[in-house]
């Protein structure tokens, strides 16, 4: 079969956690992740982004497809269920919004930025090697460590059920994923 | 006279599948579409049973299932 261009997409996700080893401001690029599959879904009602443009999947896909790095099993019964599905999206909600809130009070001066990216919503590694300061104001930068601390730890949590379970498996729970299937919902009324 | 013959074809768990679309990118048939972003939608008469996508699926719910034709 011969290979679209939105079949190369996994390069740019692989760019883009390189880029933020380098300078975390490129994390802000992500928001393509967040805000495209939404677009598609509430103006075609589809799930376009997961089915064609998602490069993370695609990465997960060639990780533990060609390289072999999965045990290509099938995943537990409760993290296909819709309670695990949309309680995971509820969490990732929530922590999302926290970490608005933390950029919120950078902007507003009541807070230093933190250099740090947090892995896992708890493990707080020192990141300050790719902020090179001075140009934007400081709360930009604090989204762009957030921003990039949600995507590091979706691409852990992808990378773990990958090895476990089959390739793809962070599609099954992936909160972007079930948001756009929800909003496919809504406007598709069976 | 009519002969009956059994064929495997893939049948999805629709209200367990997440409209991923991995299935649709491994039938070698183009034998599925995502119907609406809801679920995966297997076109009986194009699926030749070969369970690439029951192998692919992430959630597993595609599984191939005798019929009489």
């Amino acid at each position: 079969m011969k290979k679209k261009w939105y079949d190369w997409l996994w390069v740019a996700s692989l760019a883009y956690l390189t880029l933020g080893f380098f300078n975390i401001l490129f994390a802000w690029l992500g928001l393509l992740c967040f805000f495209i599959p939404l677009i598609i879904a509430a103006v075609k009602g589809t799930k376009g982004y997961c089915n064609r443009y998602c490069g993370r999947g695609q990465l997960f896909s060639l990780l533990g497809g060609r390289f072999g790095l999965s045990r290509k099993r099938d995943i537990p019964r409760w993290m296909k269920s819709k309670p695990f599905r949309y309680g995971f999206l509820i969490f990732f909600f929530a922590m999302f919004f926290l970490m608005l809130w933390n950029t919120y009070l950078v902007f507003a001066g009541a807070r230093d930025l933190q250099q740090v990216v947090t892995l896992l919503w708890t493990f707080k590694l020192p990141w300050h090697w790719a902020y090179h300061g001075a140009l934007f104001h400081p709360g930009v930068a604090q989204f762009a460590f957030g921003f990039y601390s949600v995507m590091l730890t979706s691409t852990v949590l992808g990378l773990v059920t990958m090895a476990l379970f089959k390739p793809r498996s962070w599609c099954v729970y992936c909160p972007m994923g079930t948001m756009t299937q929800l909003i496919c919902k809504i406007k598709n009324p069976q | 006279m009519t002969v009956l013959r059994k064929k495997r074809k893939a049948f999805v768990s629709q209200h367990d599948c997440v409209a991923c679309g991995c299935c649709v990118k491994v039938c070698p048939m183009d034998a599925i579409t995502i119907f609406h972003g809801l679920y995966a939608q297997v076109h009986r008469d194009k699926c030749v049973g070969c369970g690439k996508c029951a192998k692919e699926c992430p959630a597993s719910v595609i599984e191939l299932q005798e019929v009489t034709i």
